[in-house]
């Protein structure tokens, strides 16, 4: 998959760095302000998908990346089912409740479990939407030519 | 609001008839943008910013990607052949009034049910059920989240959101198995 011009590469090395934080930031104060888990894991998704477009890959690097965000992927979802599953274990020994201290309600840590939750759906969702597009792109090389 | 709101929603309804009658694949594909984004003007007039940042980051990376399938197919529909023909013009006449009195007979029963059930609705923005007043008025304090959307997606309805997690995956694990190429040996 060959690059842009490099005016797009300009543009993408000074905006994607922003772009990735503002989906870090939607991931981590999902408890606070619109947004969570599945936004922000899209947002990040978005910024990778940037950068395969503008800057382009040979095919041996994309195979790899992809190999990595589908074990990324698979352990983000791992991740919230074993943090789901530790409510049985913990407290009221209710699958889904939640079993830390819930702090003040609007400060950046609080709310018990909820915060950890959305950072395990962020990297599911990120990862998934950039395998996705990957798995696409690699088709489109491999395949077709 | 409410105003606005059809507006809106005229423009999108416009883009999707356009969508299905353009020949172009491309000029179809940005009258289906027109809806994604529409969608996002009524989430944010509907103050649902949760939703509009989902759909108008989802809607971009959709329309980039099959932009780029579309940049690298046909672009142009074939052209099909005609409709089959009927033998007798007097047949094609009976079956068009016999379909055109159908669909007024049924259109007008509708509407009569439509506007009697209109009656009985809250205003607009006036919610019915009382189980979203429970979650309005206890969600910040039992979940200890500002934010009621996701106090509501990760407490109340775990199990829901366990689920479109779960869909998500198996959508990935399908498109994997889809697209590789060749078998792993």
């Amino acid at each position: 998959m060959n690059g842009m011009t490099p005016i797009v590469k300009k543009v993408t090395q000074l905006i994607v760095g922003l772009i990735f934080l503002y989906g870090i930031y939607i991931i981590t104060h999902g408890h606070l302000t619109p947004g969570g888990g599945f936004a922000g894991g899209a947002v990040v998704a978005g910024s990778f998908i940037l950068l395969v477009l503008a800057y382009g890959s040979d095919i041996l690097k994309l195979k790899k990346r992809e190999e990595g965000s589908s074990v990324v992927e698979s352990l983000g979802i791992f991740l919230f089912i074993v943090l789901a599953f530790a409510a049985i274990f913990i407290g009221t020994k209710v699958f889904f409740a939640n079993y830390l201290p819930k702090g003040v309600i609007g400060e950046l840590i609080s709310a018990g479990v909820i915060p950890l939750y959305n950072i395990a759906v962020g990297i599911e969702v990120a990862a998934a939407l950039f395998t996705i597009f990957l798995a696409l792109v690699i088709y489109k090389e491999e395949v077709l030519k | 609001m409410e105003i606005i709101l059809s507006i809106v929603i005229v423009f999108m309804i416009l883009g999707a008839i356009y969508a299905l009658y353009a020949k172009d694949l491309l000029s179809a594909l940005i009258a289906c943008g027109i809806v994604g984004y529409g969608l996002v003007i009524c989430f944010l007039l509907l103050r649902a910013p949760d939703l509009a940042i989902v759909q108008i980051v989802v809607e971009t990376i959709t329309l980039v990607i099959m932009v780029a399938v579309v940049l690298n197919s046909t672009r142009e529909e074939l052209k099909e052949k005609a409709v089959v023909k009927v033998d007798g013009v007097s047949y094609v006449h009976q079956r068009y009034i016999v379909n055109v009195i159908l669909v007024v007979v049924f259109a007008l029963f509708l509407l009569y049910f439509f506007k009697e059930s209109i009656y009985t609705l809250n205003h607009f923005g006036e919610h019915v059920t009382r189980m979203s007043t429970a979650y309005i008025e206890s969600a910040a304090e039992q979940t200890g989240s500002a934010n009621l959307v996701t106090g509501v997606l990760f407490d109340f309805r775990g199990y829901d959101t366990l689920g479109e997690a779960t869909i998500l995956f198996t959508a990935v694990i399908g498109i994997l198995t889809i697209l590789r190429a060749k078998a792993k040996k």
